[in-house]
């Protein structure tokens, strides 16, 4: 019997701000494998800053909050704890902040779209014109392709730099700009499971649409998972960190094999990739929770 | 099961299998609410949270 096998088990949770069709899922699936799982609220949590221990948490518990800083926050406090949390804190705040992730992926040699911040309204427009047109702008922080906007002449960036200042919110004045890649109307949605591909399918975008995003009105295709594809996915997971992890691919055109990444999320969606994926992806979460340990033997042998 | 919406009173549908934290809209003014708690065949409902600026995947 291996080490892993003979620990006791322990208990696994779901920390939650609202319950979507993918944690009810992940449960259903934990309850098949014989594991009821814990549903934690993180919005009825009341915590201690101190040394006390969490005994009435889960000591394992799968972080699914749809607020980036709420659940990056309560990952925090539960690691100083003692509960292992996935995804980690680290792994959360590298996937839930853009400039972190592209830094991040550039300094490793993944392939990503080149990259541009600044921090002014008057330093927005130079490093627009140092990507040149047509360039893509993003907020640092958010999802679902809220205010991802194509800008394609220096009238258009005038506008959306305007209008960012003027919002108020200072995040708003941290200016992400990212080439645009030369891409099919799609994009690919990979699915990592500790140091395992187990979904990859193509997003397409909504008709008269750019974005490709599901929640927007994209659709899915199923994809196969070629060696080039895999071996990025993988490295990707490396420089991340293993949990369970949502990575968004583009092909840039005309080689369809010149893969890029350009996001990776930290609470993953996957009910579009579900519909274009024949094995549960939930069920290999609920695997992955049952036996982190498992996984962690696997790295270190490696 | 079914409630009442809170700002219009409106019959509000809750699937057999729904489950506390799960998200349930009025079908007549379309507001969100949150499923505050179940049992017993009723359910009792509060104001969803909006959409803010780090939500998301």
């Amino acid at each position: 019997m291996s080490e892993s096998q003979s620990l006791p088990s322990k208990s696994i949770g779901i920390l939650y701000d609202r319950v979507r069709w993918e944690e009810k899922e992940i449960a259903r699936q934990l309850e098949i494998r014989g594991i009821t799982p814990n549903m934690v609220d993180a919005k009825a949590l009341v915590l201690p800053l101190d040394t006390s221990r969490f005994d009435h948490l889960p000591q394992i518990v799968l972080d699914r909050c749809v607020s980036y800083y709420r659940g990056a926050n309560v990952a925090s406090v539960f690691e100083s704890h003692g509960i292992e949390v996935i995804n980690s804190c680290r792994v959360l705040n590298l996937c839930g902040n853009k400039l972190e992730t592209s830094q991040l992926l550039a300094k490793r040699g993944i392939p990503t779209p080149k990259t541009v911040v600044a921090f002014s309204a008057e330093s927005a427009m130079k490093a627009i014109e140092s990507i040149g047109f047509p360039c893509v702008m993003k907020p640092i922080v958010g999802s679902w392709g809220r205010q991802v906007v194509p800008v394609r002449d220096k009238e258009t960036a005038e506008a959306f730099i305007e209008m960012r200042e003027q919002n108020g919110d200072s995040m708003q004045s941290i200016f992400y700009i990212q080439e645009m890649i030369n891409r099919p109307p799609r994009d690919i949605r990979c699915i990592a499971v500790g140091h395992e591909v187990v979904a990859s399918v193509y997003r397409y975008a909504a008709v008269d649409s750019w974005k490709t995003n599901v929640a927007l009105g994209g659709h899915t295709e199923p994809c196969k998972l070629t060696s080039e594809l895999e071996e990025t996915l993988l490295r990707t997971v490396e420089t991340i960190g293993a949990g369970v992890l949502g990575i968004d691919v583009m092909e840039r055109t005309p080689d369809s094999s010149d893969y890029v990444v350009h996001e990776v999320n930290g609470t993953v969606e996957f009910k579009g990739a579900q519909t274009s994926t024949e094995h549960s992806i939930a069920g290999r979460i609920a695997d992955y929770l049952v036996n982190p340990e498992k996984e962690q033997l696997s790295q270190n042998q490696q | 099961m079914e409630t009442k919406c809170l700002e219009c009173d409106a019959a509000v549908h809750v699937e057999d299998d729904a489950v506390i934290g799960e998200i349930v809209s009025c079908p007549d003014c379309g507001a969100d609410y949150e499923i505050a708690s179940l049992g017993g065949g009723t359910v009792t409902i509060k104001v969803a949270e909006s959409v803010k600026e780090d939500w998301g995947e």
